[in-house]
């Protein structure tokens, strides 16, 4: 349990027109390490992500990503540093051809410039075959992504994901709108992905976070309301209270 | 976006444009009793409609590629053509109303006792060459690195680009700028040596206006049809997702804003060789408007659907203004919501519609994907 920790929010709030959303949260997640996080609609776990990935720029509080102060820097600049969002709709490019988004997520190129005179090389074929294999897209390469079903979408915004090759996934309610098959194929992908990256996931689906087999946070109202394996937590009567009380 | 089938009409109509172009040209060098010849307004006309198209293609690249509804681009197009202006009142020399060798005669006539300092070097062809690009991208890059790296987009930045244009307009009606005030910059005499009024320099000018413009459609091809074209559908689909790979899309779109000036001001500069006058009229919001309808009509997001629309609605626009004049507007509005309601992919699509249906085959459509994202 004594990691360096990759990911930690300490004392962090945010305040929409008076609203807390969130509330002097804290939380760390060591280097390795996968987490469920877990809560009522509104307790604030898409804000939260907002803040890990620079969309909404905290009150107070720290956040740090491998010894890098998050709260100064963009959005692209902290996906380049290594950390990837799966959005809770799912948000692929629905124009371009599956393809083509598993292209333009590949790490590497990022400058227009660079993008201007690039031409594929052979290996960045091969990374996204790969990709295609892992999400099961392959029958779709050329499809526009405009026409996947809803749990394709969703697979292929994680193969995107995977493409930028990040230390740190954070995955929005990916088992939204899918099958039990499906979610269960979903759950062994990320435990997969764990093996060499660390993920934050939220969902609501118990049965996905038990099949997770992971440390769960519970947040409410904008904080932590209780942390540990997920059965002594749902034995939490705070959490229970919580649950049944919405 | 899949390239080959989407792109492929780019090739064949820049083809066509320089047939055309060239028929017309050759046409006019034969003599008046010639049953091919072609009179030199027609040329002149052929020239303008050009050097609109390539004021399409500009507005196509930014509105279809990247989404930005862009209501002021007449603005870039009427810098260039200033720039072209200045360069070809300094030719005029001595041989003005007032024959002031030095100054143009608006500046006599405001008794104006030397050049401003901005008029410097507009003798030159090159520093002509130069101005042309260099001022309206020098202010495309102003004001897109402000817009969008505050992130204004949408509706707002549609608004501020129209008030670009709208200032520009007024700005230039005054004669204390010095460009000529409200008449502009005109009675142009002869571009490096060649007379302007010559038929010879006509065509020779209409078959250049027609190279420029086949040219800049293969170069927009090539920049949406990479990988720099699918980021860019990227950037116009779901502009947020792109920032969370870690791309900057204020830079890109950037990037595309000022490539997109420059078009619109060689297409000025065209226009103005050709049609011998340019004044403030040229920055008017109608303007702008009217080229995004051209592309509208035309097919947005086909580059070949911009000049095809620039050339069949100001073609409309010369024989109904000359037939009802009055009820040109009401036309093109009409125009306008025809084509919205009933082809949104513009002509283009109505083309690739019929062709899939004939060859009973269904390639993928490229179709803007909502905005929604
Ligand atoms: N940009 C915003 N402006 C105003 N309120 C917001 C904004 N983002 C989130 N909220 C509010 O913050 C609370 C937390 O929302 P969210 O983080 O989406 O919850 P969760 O993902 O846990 O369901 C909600 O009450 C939501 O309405
Ligand atoms: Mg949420």
């Amino acid at each position: 349990m004594s990691g360096e920790a990759l990911l930690e929010l300490r004392g962090v709030s945010v305040t929409f027109d008076g609203f807390r959303a969130i509330n002097d949260l804290s939380l760390s997640l060591r280097q390795g390490e996968m987490r469920a996080i877990v809560g009522p609609n509104g307790a604030g776990k898409t804000t939260m992500m907002d803040i890990i990935t620079g969309k909404t720029r905290p009150d107070t509080g720290v956040v740090r990503f491998a010894g890098h102060d998050l709260t100064k820097r963009d959005e692209a600049a902290i996906a380049r540093l290594g950390i990837g969002r799966k959005f809770q709709k799912p948000t692929v490019f629905e124009a371009l051809s599956v393809r083509d988004n598993l292209l333009l997520s590949l790490k590497g190129l990022r400058s227009p410039f660079a993008l201007l005179l690039a031409r594929e090389t052979a290996e960045e074929a091969g990374r996204i075959d790969a990709l295609l294999g892992i999400t099961r897209l392959a029958p779709h390469a050329r499809v526009q992504a405009g026409g996947l079903s809803h749990g394709q979408k969703q697979w292929l915004e994680i193969g995107m994901l995977l493409g930028q090759e990040p230390q740190l996934l954070l995955v929005d309610e990916p088992v939204a709108g899918m099958t039990d098959a499906e979610t269960m194929a979903t759950a062994d992908l990320l435990r997969d992905i764990n093996r060499t990256r660390s993920v934050v996931v939220v969902e609501h689906d118990m049965e996905f976070v038990r099949a997770l087999g992971v440390g769960v946070t519970v947040l409410h109202e904008g904080s932590v309301l209780a942390e540990g394996a997920l059965e002594a937590v749902s034995a939490d009567p705070r959490v229970i209270d919580v649950y049944l009380g919405r | 976006m899949t390239g080959e089938f989407a792109f492929r009409g780019v090739v064949r109509t820049a083809a066509a444009v320089l047939v055309v172009a060239a028929l017309l040209a050759l046409g006019s060098l034969l003599p008046a009793s010639n049953p091919l010849s072609v009179s030199p307004f027609v040329v002149t006309l052929a020239g303008k409609y050009l050097a609109y198209a390539m004021l399409a293609l500009a507005v196509d690249l930014v509105w279809g590629f990247v989404g930005i509804l862009t209501l002021g681009h007449a603005a870039f197009f009427a810098l260039g053509g200033y720039a072209m202006g200045m360069y070809l009142v300094r030719e005029i020399g001595a041989r003005g109303v007032y024959g002031n060798p030095d100054l143009p005669d608006f500046m006599v006539f405001l008794s104006w006792k030397s050049l401003p300092w901005y008029w410097w070097g507009s003798d030159h062809v090159l520093v002509a060459a130069v101005l042309v690009l260099a001022v309206p991208g020098a202010l495309a890059a102003l004001f897109g690195w402000l817009a969008f790296r505050s992130r204004v987009g949408g509706v707002y930045l549609s608004i501020i680009t129209q008030a670009l244009t709208y200032a520009l307009m007024l700005a230039f009606f005054q004669n204390g700028l010095g460009f000529g005030g409200n008449n502009g910059l005109t009675d142009f005499k002869d571009v490096l040596g060649f007379d302007l009024h010559q038929p010879g320099t006509r065509a020779g000018l209409l078959i250049i206006s027609a190279l420029v413009l086949a040219g800049a459609m293969l170069a927009t091809r090539a920049l949406v049809g990479g990988r720099f074209g699918r980021l860019l559908i990227a950037v116009r689909d779901a502009q947020s997702r792109t920032r969370f790979l870690g791309y900057r899309p204020d830079q890109v779109k950037l990037l595309v804003w000022v490539a997109s000036a420059l078009i619109a001001a060689v297409g000025g500069a065209l226009y103005v060789l050709q049609v011998g006058i340019i004044n403030p009229g040229e920055f008017a919001p109608a303007n702008s408007i009217e080229s995004v309808i051209w592309v509208a009509v035309g097919g947005r997001g086909t580059l070949s659907g911009a000049v095809i629309g620039a050339v069949l609605v100001n073609l409309g626009k010369t024989l109904f203004t000359a037939w009802l004049p009055e009820l040109w507007l009401y036309g093109l509005g009409a125009l306008f919501i025809a084509t919205t309601l009933f082809l949104p992919q513009g002509l283009v699509g109505l083309g690739r519609h019929i062709n899939r249906r004939r060859d009973e085959v269904t390639p993928e459509v490229t179709r803007p994907a909502g905005d929604a994202a």
